[in-house]
Parts: C-alpha cells; sequence; structure tokens
C-alpha cells in the first residue's frame, strides 16, 4: 500500500508549500521505505528485559555528552537503564564499586577521564582497560554522508591492541638524566588481538586486514606481532591480508585513505593511526568506537584526542555528542537489540546530512542539546 | 666557453694526480671514482666553499648532476667533493662507506646525500646507521611547505619537523625475556635531548619562525617523554621572544589532518618524529618532493633526498630531481649563502608552478634534464 500513496502523497505536497516539502517528502519518503524491512532477528523470550548498563560520565564535555545519551535512550524506550558513578581523572584509581559494577552488568558507557601530564596519576583509562583486560581497541572512521571533508570514501576500521606495547608503564631512571622505558610485545597478546582482528573481519563481511608496525627497526618486538598475524591471516584465506611500515601507512592514510580496511595494530602506533583516520573522516566529534575484552565491554568516543574537550566547549555547552550517541548504537547491538541501535543511527545521520544542527567542529553553531532534540525528533 | 675550457685544461692536470688516497675502485658497479673538479667561479670573488656529496644509487647520480647544472648556472660558490659507495666493507667504518667520504664530510662540515640503497646482508652496518653514528647527527630537519602548482587536498602546509635521531625508541636493543615475550627499550637522555631542543629553538629564531610545539605523550609515558618536556621547557625559557606549547600526539596527528596552519616549528623524538615528519610529508605530495636536512655534532650538516633509488627508472633521465633541489637548497641557508638559496628556491617552485615541465611523478611528461634546463632558465 507504501507503494502506491507515496506517489499520490509526493504530489499532494508539491502543490502545496515550497522547498520545506522536499524535507518532508525525503523523510517521509525514507521512513515509508524503512518500515518495510523484514524483521529477521528473532529474540528469545525474556531477551527485551531491561538490562543494567554501568554510565560514567567522566570530566570536561562527558557529562554532556552522556546527558544526551540518556535523553536519546528515554525517547525511544529503549531496555536499558543506566548505574551513574562519579569517577574524574584526577583519582588515584577507580573506585572498586565501578569495578564491580562493569563486573556485574558487564557492559559500561563512559566519557573522557582527563589524564595530567607528565606526572602524578597513571591514567585511568589505561588502568580500567587493564584490570578488565580489555584487549581491542576498536575505532571505525567513516565519512558521514551530507559532512564535506578532503577526502571521500574512507571506511577504516582501526583494531588496537590495549594492554601491552609501549603502553606498559615499566619505567624507570637509569643514573640522573637518562630515562628508559619498556616496550613489551607477548606472542599471547599479538595473538589474540589479531584473531580478533580477523574475525571482525570475517563477520562484518570485511575484506581486507592491514597489519601496522615498524618491524625494519624494531625487528624482534613488531616482527613477533607480525608473526603473530601471519599466523592467523592464514586461518581466514577469504581475507586478503598485508602488511605496512607506520610512517608509509600515515603517508597513505593522507592520500589514499581507501586503500584501507581493517588495520590491526600495537598500542602506540594505533592510538596515531586511529586519530589521523579520525581526523580525516570528520574529526573526533564524529567517530564511535569502543573497548572489549573476552568478558566485558566499554563504550566511548572512538579516537582518543580531545574527548575531554576544553574549558569553553563545557560553558557554551557545544560539545558534539554525535560519536558517544554512534557508540551508544554499537553498545545496543551489542547487547542484541539491533532494531534500538538501526533506529538511532538512521536518525543520527539524518540530522547530520540535514545540516541545520550541527556543532562547532562540524562547522555548525548549534548547542549540544539542540542536536539531541533534533535526533529525538527524527526517531521513528 | 671561457669556463669550458678552464675546466678542462684543470681536469687534464688533475687527472695525473689522482690521488691514491681516494676510494679503493668500486668496478663492479661500474661508478669511476671521479677526480677533483673545480667548478670556475670567475664573476665570484668569495672562496669557494667545499662540500661533499654521495650521489647515491639508481637515479641517484642523474638527479645529483641536475643539482651541480643548476648550481654552475647560479653561480654558487661550492666545490663539490664526489665519493661513492664502494662494495666492499671498509673495515674501519664496518660498513661499504669508507672512511675516506667520512673525513670527507667532517672536514668538509657540509654535505648532499642521494639516496642509497643499503644491501642486504650481514657483517655490515646499514649505511644510514653509520653516517649518524660516525657523524654524530643528532636532529633531522624537514621544512615542508605546500608547492604552489602542485596542488594536493592540502594548499596551506608550512611547517618544520625536527626530530631526535639518535636515541628513542630506534636505539635497537631489543631482547627476548622467555619465549613469546620480547622487551624493547625506549632511552631518553637529558644531553641528547636539550641538544635537539637547543636546535629547534636556534633553527625558529634564524628562520624566523614564531612557534614551537613539543610532541608528546606524557601523559602516558610519564618519565620518559616527560624528560624530554623538561628539556624542552628549560631552552624555551632561553628564547622568551618564541611561543612555546605542547601538544600530544594523538592530538597532533589530528590536528595535522584537519588544519595543517596550526603548526609551526614541530620538535620530537625519534618515534614520533619518524611519523609525523613522513605524515607532513604526505601533506604536501609525498618523499619525491620533500627536502631534509640532518644536523650532527660542530655544525655538520648533511642535507639529504629521504626517496628510495628507484632503480627501475635509473639510467632512463624521468627522475625527479626536485626532492635533492630542495634539500640543497636547505645546505645553503645552512651555509647562510641565503640570497643563492633564495634564487635557486623561487626557480624551482616558479618552473613547478608553470606546470609545462614536470616529471612524471607529478603528472607532466618531461625527462629530468627538461626539468633542470627549466630551472637554469628561470633564474
Amino acid at each position: 500500500m507504501a507503494r502506491r500513496t507515496l506517489p499520490i502523497l509526493k504530489q499532494l505536497l508539491h502543490s502545496s508549500r515550497g522547498s520545506s516539502s522536499d524535507h518532508l517528502i525525503a523523510r517521509l519518503g525514507l521512513s515509508c521505505l524503512e518500515s518495510k524491512r523484514t524483521v529477521t532477528y528473532m529474540p528469545r523470550p525474556g531477551d527485551g528485559a531491561p538490562r543494567a548498563v554501568t554510565l560514567v560520565p567522566g570530566d570536561g564535555i562527558g557529562p554532556l555528552v552522556t546527558g544526551a545519551v540518556e535523553q536519546v535512550m528515554e525517547a525511544m524506550h529503549a531496555p536499558v537503564y543506566f548505574e551513574r558513578y562519579e569517577v574524574h581523572g584526577d583519582m588515584t584509581k577507580v573506585p572498586q564499586e565501578v569495578i564491580d559494577s562493569i563486573r556485574k552488568n558487564k557492559v559500561c558507557l563512559k566519557g573522557g577521564l582527563a589524564t595530567p601530564v607528565g606526572g602524578g596519576v597513571s591514567s585511568l583509562n589505561v588502568q580500567l582497560r587493564k584490570e578488565l583486560d580489555l584487549y581491542a581497541s576498536l575505532v571505525n572512521c567513516f565519512n558521514l554522508p551530507g559532512l564535506p571533508t578532503r577526502h571521500e570514501n574512507v571506511d577504516i576500521v582501526v583494531i588496537r591492541e590495549n594492554t601491552e606495547g609501549e603502553y606498559s608503564g615499566l619505567e624507570h631512571e637509569v643514573v640522573p638524566g637518562v630515562v628508559e622505558s619498556l616496550k613489551v610485545i607477548t606472542k599471547f597478546c599479538s595473538e589474540r588481538i589479531a584473531k580478533y582482528a580477523f574475525e571482525y573481519a570475517y563477520l562484518n563481511n570485511r575484506k581486507k586486514v592491514t597489519a601496522v608496525h615498524k618491524a625494519n627497526i624494531m625487528k624482534l618486538a613488531d616482527g613477533l606481532f607480525l608473526e603473530s598475524c601471519r599466523e592467523v591471516a592464514t586461518k581466514y584465506p577469504g581475507i586478503k591480508y598485508n602488511e605496512i611500515i607506520v610512517d608509509n601507512c600515515c603517508m597513505q592514510l593522507v592520500s589514499k585513505p581507501e586503500q584501507f580496511d581493517v588495520m590491526v595494530t600495537p598500542n602506540l602506533y594505533g592510538n596515531l593511526v586511529a586519530n589521523t583516520a579520525a581526523g580525516i573522516a570528520g574529526g573526533t566529534g564524529v567517530m564511535p568506537g569502543g573497548n572489549v575484552g573476552a568478558d566485558h565491554a566499554i563504550f566511548e568516543q572512538g579516537a582518543s584526542a580531545g574527548n575531554v574537550g576544553n574549558e569553553k566547549l563545557v560553558q557554551q555547552k557545544k560539545a558534539n555528542p554525535v560519536a558517544l550517541l554512534l557508540s551508544s548504537a554499537m553498545m545496543l547491538r551489542h547487547l542484541q537489540f539491533p532494531s534500538f541501535a538501526d533506529r538511532l543511527e538512521t536518525a543520527v545521520k539524518r540530522v547530520i546530512s540535514e545540516e541545520k544542527y550541527r556543532t562547532k567542529d562540524l562547522g555548525g553553531g548549534s548547542t549540544t542539546q539542540e542536536v539531541v532534540d533534533a535526533v529525538i525528533a527524527n526517531l521513528d | 666557453m671561457a669556463s669550458q675550457i678552464l675546466r678542462r685544461v684543470l681536469r687534464s692536470r688533475s687527472v695525473e694526480q689522482i690521488s691514491t688516497a681516494l676510494i679503493e675502485s668500486p668496478n663492479s658497479i661500474g661508478f669511476i671514482s671521479s677526480p677533483v673538479r673545480t667548478i670556475s667561479t670567475s664573476a665570484s670573488s668569495t672562496q669557494p666553499i667545499r662540500a661533499t656529496l654521495f650521489p647515491g644509487d639508481g637515479i641517484g647520480p642523474e638527479i645529483a648532476d641536475s643539482v651541480k647544472q643548476v648550481f654552475n648556472a647560479a653561480e654558487v660558490p661550492i666545490e663539490w667533493e664526489e665519493h661513492f659507495v664502494g662494495d666492499k666493507v671498509d673495515p674501519r667504518t664496518e660498513s661499504f662507506l669508507t672512511w675516506e667520504s667520512l673525513e670527507s664530510v667532517r672536514r668538509n662540515r657540509v654535505g648532499l646525500k642521494g639516496p642509497m640503497a643499503t644491501p642486504i646482508g650481514k657483517g655490515h652496518r646499514s649505511l644510514n646507521l653509520t653516517l649518524r653514528k660516525e657523524l654524530g647527527l643528532y636532529a633531522n630537519v624537514r621544512p615542508c611547505y605546500s608547492l604552489p602548482g602542485y596542488r594536493t587536498r592540502y594548499d596551506d602546509v608550512n611547517l618544520v619537523t625536527i626530530r631526535e635521531n639518535t636515541e628513542g625508541e630506534y636505539s635497537g636493543l631489543e631482547h627476548q625475556v622467555v619465549r613469546g615475550v620480547v622487551e624493547s627499550l625506549k632511552i631518553i637522555t637529558r644531553q641528547a635531548s636539550l641538544r635537539v631542543a637547543e636546535y629547534a629553538f636556534h633553527y625558529a629564531k634564524t628562520h624566523g619562525r614564531q612557534k614551537v610545539s613539543a610532541i608528546h605523550k606524557a601523559n602516558i609515558m610519564r618519565k620518559t617523554d616527560g624528560l624530554f618536556l623538561k628539556c624542552c621547557r628549560e631552552v624555551a625559557e632561553k628564547y622568551p621572544e618564541i611561543t612555546y606549547e605542547e601538544v600530544i600526539i594523538d592530538n597532533c596527528c589530528m590536528m595535522l589532518v584537519k588544519n595543517p596552519t596550526l603548526f609551526d616549528v614541530l620538535v620530537m623524538p625519534n618515534l614520533y618524529g619518524d611519523i609525523i615528519s613522513d605524515l607532513c610529508a604526505g601533506l604536501i605530495g609525498g618523499l619525491g618532493l620533500t627536502p631534509s636536512c640532518n644536523i650532527g655534532e660542530g655544525g655538520i650538516a648533511l642535507a639529504e633526498a629521504v626517496h628510495g633509488s628507484a632503480p627501475d627508472i635509473a639510467g632512463k633521465n624521468l627522475a625527479n630531481p626536485t626532492a635533492l633541489l630542495l634539500s640543497s637548497v636547505a645546505m645553503l641557508r645552512h651555509l647562510e649563502l641565503h640570497d643563492k638559496a633564495d634564487q635557486i628556491h623561487d626557480a624551482i617552485l616558479k618552473t613547478i608552478a608553470d606546470g609545462k615541465y614536470r616529471t612524471v611523478d607529478l603528472g607532466g611528461t618531461s625527462s629530468t634534464t627538461d626539468f633542470t634546463k627549466a630551472v637554469c632558465n628561470n633564474l
């Protein structure tokens, strides 16, 4: 019936108003088409019971954007409820109750935690990841329709080893004026991150996995990482595998990013590559991501640069909630609520493509609340 | 024409005096060690400055010729001493670079190096490593600016990356602790960090740059990058007219790809420097257009072209000499021959901007010699 009424509706609306009708038509058209989506996900009885999710607002713009997510979840009547816990970057360690809550709920949504530079407290983000053994960090960088950037056709997933490598935190002063830092690479961790990367590519129909390394200089350390990747690659003959040195990789990302698909990297290079890829595809304000381990998952803004924002953004309430909204969509899929996730993503993408409600980092001037309201209005 | 006759007379005389102190003949590659050539400088009265030239392998000799032609046409008072990489390992340097070559650079204090292909095998050090260790090259300077006329996605890049070249993550100290566990040491010393920070601020001052940014990851690697930052801060206090800021590296990567105009001079430790300088090279069009200069102890400057030796187009007159030409301009600036440097620099930019003579990698059809002639004409 929708197929027949659509052209009639279009005609009716065309004859009435001017350009605002195009928007209306587009939205009607889209929603008509989407309601024809066949439902293939068959839940088990009782899957619809509300799930508890730990919520850590964090510092800076964190409370602003997590508030945005809470509002949208309410509006969608999604079967999740949040347990809030306050954690701030200047605490010495993450409170035990927060960790217990995450262990119980298995899923957490987190704003950014500021890390003081140059001494004092060790990063709480890193602490959380090590405690809960969240060994894979995933950032999905893609071009959003309607958001012009210098590069097109970007769709990169960066999977980064999250527990060892350069971030082992093992440093000491040998003699005054000489400091050593240990970079540790183990076969166990390299193997499991490689397995996760290939499994992700397999389950999401991705065609190519690229390993990023610097084995021409760090022959043993990155050599071990590469060996593990190569071993796992032989078990997935349908997925192409290649290797690229990290400095060449950054150069290629800036000139030809369409050649990359899934990238698997050790800890430090992953940080750089993920932030570069996020930068070329639209900025850290829009890239979703998460950290996942065998038992738990924490979802947060994808690229870590600037995810605490700065003072001005907090005061003017102009932080970009898109990244955390898309991450919460990833979380909904992880919790096996795919249709809620789809609705949320469609609404967010529509708001971005309409260009009316955009925060400052995307070239607009709206506040966080305006974007949230627009997303809620676009939910169907 | 008079200069050509003079050159021939001098050459015939020096042929009899080929110093045996020059290289043990590297015959198999086909390069003949050439006698010292003098460029007649009938116009200028300054004493010619001697500089070592390593043409290198592959396309190296062609682009080195380019540089010599352009310098001739611009009447730059430089006298080249050419040295080639041998095919026998010199026991004094444990590599294919001979002791004489290194002595020549130490004596002349300036050099220009083309691309060198390190032969695969054991029992010798890599050529770049030899140069770095023997000459104490502690800072790698790469000026990255958009070339007008060659459009990339980024048109307003104008920054300089200065990278510490001796320690950091590339110390090469790795070992296997137990089976399946490998450790690699990253070393940061106060001395090396101070040295490179001093050079960075000195460079900023002499080249009229306003801002120096130190790139680090001190929120995670607190002691090592913390020491690097402390040294940079100390040096910054001595140069109050230059703005100093510190940027975390992931933030820096993101800002570079979104808005490269935010940066002016970047100073960083070894690994980050490697990645960021290649990223910046990618922003302006690749390694074929990027100049680079290595600064060593005692004011030694070795400018080099960082691209590969491209053996597949060697000898076909297709190579792009821009990187080596721009590196030679950097070398001239180091020698404070600013007017000549500006002259050649402008000629190169004009040739590329005109678009008529472009080599194949820039999308044109000219040969190396055509491009060189165009640059000489534009002087």
